[in-house]
């Protein structure tokens, strides 16, 4: 008894874990709202539909919180995943081998989050101003590759391609859930266990400090926002096998969608604070929200305004703990 | 001790210049550290104390002159590179990142790694080795921003010592430190100096010196005076040096005819800290406010002021009843604030001067539509900035990169175009040098030559003696003592500071 409480106490320690209990509860109690609405909700199929809804807005969440807790933003990720969507399409509507498509969809995005690093920590742009710009170039771009249509469909030669980021199944789970997870557990990893990652959370604590203590800010930021790119042209890829075409409207809004799970899963937007399992849960409330208000037949206007409800109640709740109207987790562990 | 001949610095520094926007903040400065001395760097607010060491801990680069460390000549020096080098700073500033453990901040930017995988355990116990070894009992894990300012401090010291500095540059290392923690890092800063470091000390209190100084470098205006052994120069010296001239007159009190009685405080409460205070204010007339740290002086001020919110009693100015609920009632009625924290509550620190000083004035300088007559304006900010001897390039420059006694001289100024009725000093001289202190003190005298009631907070007992008409003392959020300058006495009004309700109840916090 006594060393189970100590786990539970230890585990509520680890900083970020407060906000991401509260969540987690938060989460459960939607689940079993839905479920009780329509029983459907639960349905092994649904599930599965589900799962595959989180995986787009747990990877942008990712690339958010990794540059949120930076102490920027970025508002390119949506446009982001346009262009990946769109660049990929098209070159393989031409023709391209699709694993050729795939490495020069990502590096072109990787180039959207060079410049977005640049802008920020070279030249010192604020970080809403130079991801503003370059959100614009990038729908930009996604608009430009295929003379403003949409492409066709990207045929059968990219077959390999849709199997392997939308079809595809491995022990009953379909491939993005996969894809989501590696990647997930990789920046997990990166960010909670590396030097990198610790400078992340230093620069967005306190920028100055970390620059007088030898971090490069500069290195840390531009890492920031290639990871961001990075997570947005693997949506952008998942979200062409998953339509078989490019659309050029493709990840409209994400950015914001990616803020909403971050926040909600604890990330701070003055950064220095939040942990990815935060931001995995932040994206199940989304995902959970979207898919079972829809079970719930409440209609699309409904589901934005509960959702806004929601993304400010959780942020509201943030700023309380912080200026110590309400306190929980580590705070009494401490 | 060898001989000063035979002792090779291990730092030199010579003709640093170093521009800010609109100033020269270093001219041709030189300085000079030995392995095993501490070095005492000396000078008032705005010399370029601070500056010149920024450059050498690797925050600034300079924009002339050479370094040279251990013998080596050194070009730019980042923060990576004076690491290098073994020189290390802590910064008057807190520069700590307030969300990561003791730990982590101690090993940031050389986080220990094995495989790519940062060795937690391995720096959390070396950070727990170097706060043992510096007696400090905190544990590494602790999130530095639930840490008390003074820990902090404590742990900028440890981050410096975990890297094996060799130069270590200490800016008023002492500033959030108590009695025993300041003993405590003198006896680190003894032991240190034994190892063969070389020790630049920053301090505004002259009287730490002598127990770790073993030479002192003074500046003054962005440059080098003089360098002397501790021993061979006397404090009036040092003192001379640092201001330039000689300060006949440390409080220059001036006499002003008591004119009638402007204003009235009644009865006032204001939650714990303010409790049926009353007094009387007159015109030409300056009323000490004293008391110990937390004695509910600030509380009153801001009580009158109307920013917290009264549960009673009355505020009577020129005969007439004030409902006072917000400062804009106050500053209408023709009350003043001057708050304690210049920079946080006082001065918007990224708008120009000009920006500042019209800022409470935009009624009287704006015309129909709310269109603000800049003709008006400059004429104003002129005026004020004559008035008050504000040394600045430009009325354009932002008013956070004035030193701070020029900062409290704006913040001051900005109510003089005003007829004000009651000017509130809470500690307007605190932080800032012995030279701008006489100048806030002149200016207190214009105002109360020119009929203005003032009340002066301070926690310095000699300007409250030296400059107030008649004294009144807080405790416990009471007035517990009211002397006329004549008839008071340090040890009198420190005896009434101290008369608490229920002696053991409460101990102070701090002296005067």
């Amino acid at each position: 008894m006594h060393s189970e409480r100590n786990f539970i106490t230890r585990f509520i320690a680890i900083r970020g874990m407060g906000q991401v209990v509260t969540v987690t509860i938060g989460l459960i109690i939607l689940c079993l709202v839905f479920m009780f609405i329509n029983p459907l909700f639960l349905s092994g199929r649904n599930i599965a539909n589900l799962s595959r809804q989180i995986v787009p807005i747990l990877l942008v969440g990712i690339s958010q919180s990794y540059v949120l807790i930076t102490g920027n933003i970025d508002l390119s990720i949506g446009s982001v995943v346009g262009m990946s969507c769109m660049v990929s399409a098209t070159l393989m509507t031409k023709g391209v081998n699709p694993w050729l498509a795939v490495v020069v969809t990502i590096v072109s995005c990787l180039v959207i989050g060079l410049l977005n690093g640049f802008l920020v920590a070279r030249c010192k742009l604020p970080p809403f101003i130079a991801t503003l710009g370059t959100m614009t170039i990038a729908r930009g771009i996604a608009q430009i590759v295929n003379n403003n249509y949409n492409t066709d469909s990207i045929g059968r030669g990219a077959m390999v391609f849709r199997e392997f980021f939308y079809y595809g199944r491995l022990f009953g789970i379909y491939n993005p859930v996969w894809i989501a997870l590696v990647l997930w557990l990789f920046f997990y990893f990166v960010l909670s266990l590396t030097r990198i990652g610790r400078h992340i959370y230093a620069v967005g604590s306190n920028l100055e400090a970390s620059r007088l203590s030898g971090v490069n800010v500069f290195r840390t930021v531009v890492t920031a926002y290639l990871v961001s790119a990075f997570c947005a042209a693997v949506v952008g890829l998942i979200t062409t096998a998953t339509s078989g075409m490019g659309a050029m409207d493709a990840g409209n809004m994400y950015e914001m969608y990616a803020v909403a799970a971050s926040v909600i899963g604890g990330v701070s937007t003055l950064g220095g604070q939040g942990i990815l399992l935060g931001t995995v849960i932040g994206a199940a409330i989304w995902g959970v929200l979207q898919n079972g208000l829809q079970f719930a037949e409440a209609p699309v206007g409904i589901r934005n305004i509960v959702i806004g409800a929601i993304v400010v109640i959780s942020v509201l709740m943030d700023v309380m703990v912080r200026s110590g109207w309400i306190k929980f987790g580590r705070e009494n562990v401490a | 001790m060898a001989t000063e001949t035979s002792d090779k610095p291990i730092v030199e520094m010579r003709h640093i210049d170093k521009f800010f926007p609109g100033v020269r903040a270093l001219d041709d400065v030189s300085f000079e550290l030995r392995a095993g001395e501490v070095m005492a760097l000396l000078g008032e607010n705005g010399a370029g104390k601070s500056t010149l060491m920024k450059i050498l801990g690797g925050a600034y680069t300079r924009d002339g002159g050479e370094i040279s460390v251990f013998g080596r000549d050194v070009g730019d020096i980042t923060p990576a590179t004076a690491r290098e080098l073994g020189v290390a700073m802590i910064h008057q500033e807190m520069n700590m990142c307030t969300q990561l453990s003791v730990a982590e901040n101690i090993f940031l930017g050389r986080e220990i790694v094995n495989g790519g995988v940062l060795s937690n355990r391995e720096m959390n116990r070396l950070s727990r080795d170097v706060l043992n070894h510096l007696k400090i009992n905190i544990d590494p894990d602790t999130i530095v921003g639930d840490l008390p300012v003074s820990k902090q401090q404590l742990v900028e010291i440890a981050k410096a010592l975990q890297v094996n500095a060799k130069i270590l540059i200490m800016d008023e290392p002492t500033s959030a430190l108590t009695a025993k923690e300041i003993e405590d890092l003198f006896a680190i800063i003894h032991r240190l100096r034994d190892d063969g470091c070389g020790i630049v000390y920053i301090s505004h209190r002259l009287e730490e010196l002598q127990s770790i100084v073993d030479r002192v470098t003074i500046m003054r205006d962005g440059k080098f005076i003089t360098r002397a052994r501790f021993s061979d120069i006397a404090m009036d010296e040092i003192i001379a040096h640092m201001v330039g001239r000689e300060i006949k007159e440390k409080f220059p009190r001036v006499t002003a005819t008591r004119g009638k009685k402007i204003l009235e405080v009644r009865h006032l409460n204001a939650g714990r800290m303010v409790r049926d205070v009353s007094f009387d204010l007159y015109e030409g007339e300056i009323v000490g406010l004293a008391g110990l740290m937390g004695a509910g002086r600030t509380e009153t001020t801001r009580a009158i002021f109307g920013v917290d919110p009264r549960d009673g009693g009355e505020i009577i100015l020129d005969g007439k009843s004030l409902d006072i609920t917000s400062p804009l009632d106050a500053i209408r009625a023709g009350l003043v604030l001057a708050p304690e924290d210049r920079k946080k509550d006082g001065l918007c620190t990224k708008l120009s001067i000009r920006e500042n000083i019209a800022l409470p004035n935009l009624d009287l300088l704006s015309g129909v539509g709310g269109v603000v007559n800049r003709r008006r304006e400059r004429e104003m900010v002129a005026k004020t900035v004559a008035n008050l001897h504000v040394k600045l390039a430009s009325p354009e420059m932002d008013a956070g990169n004035l030193s701070g006694g020029n900062q409290q001289k704006v913040v001051v100024g900005k109510w003089l175009a005003r007829s004000s009725r009651v000017v509130i000093f809470d500690e307007p001289t605190r932080g800032i040098d012995v030279a701008a202190k006489v100048e806030i003190y002149t200016l207190m005298n214009r105002l109360k030559q020119s009929g203005i009631g003032i009340l002066f907070v301070s926690s310095e007992m000699p300007e409250v003696l030296g400059m107030a008409d008649r004294i009144l003392v807080m405790c416990d959020g009471r007035i517990t003592g009211h002397f006329t300058a004549a008839e008071a006495t340090q040890e009198k009004v420190l005896e009434a500071a101290m008369r608490f309700e229920n002696k053991s109840e409460r101990r102070p916090a701090a002296a005067v």
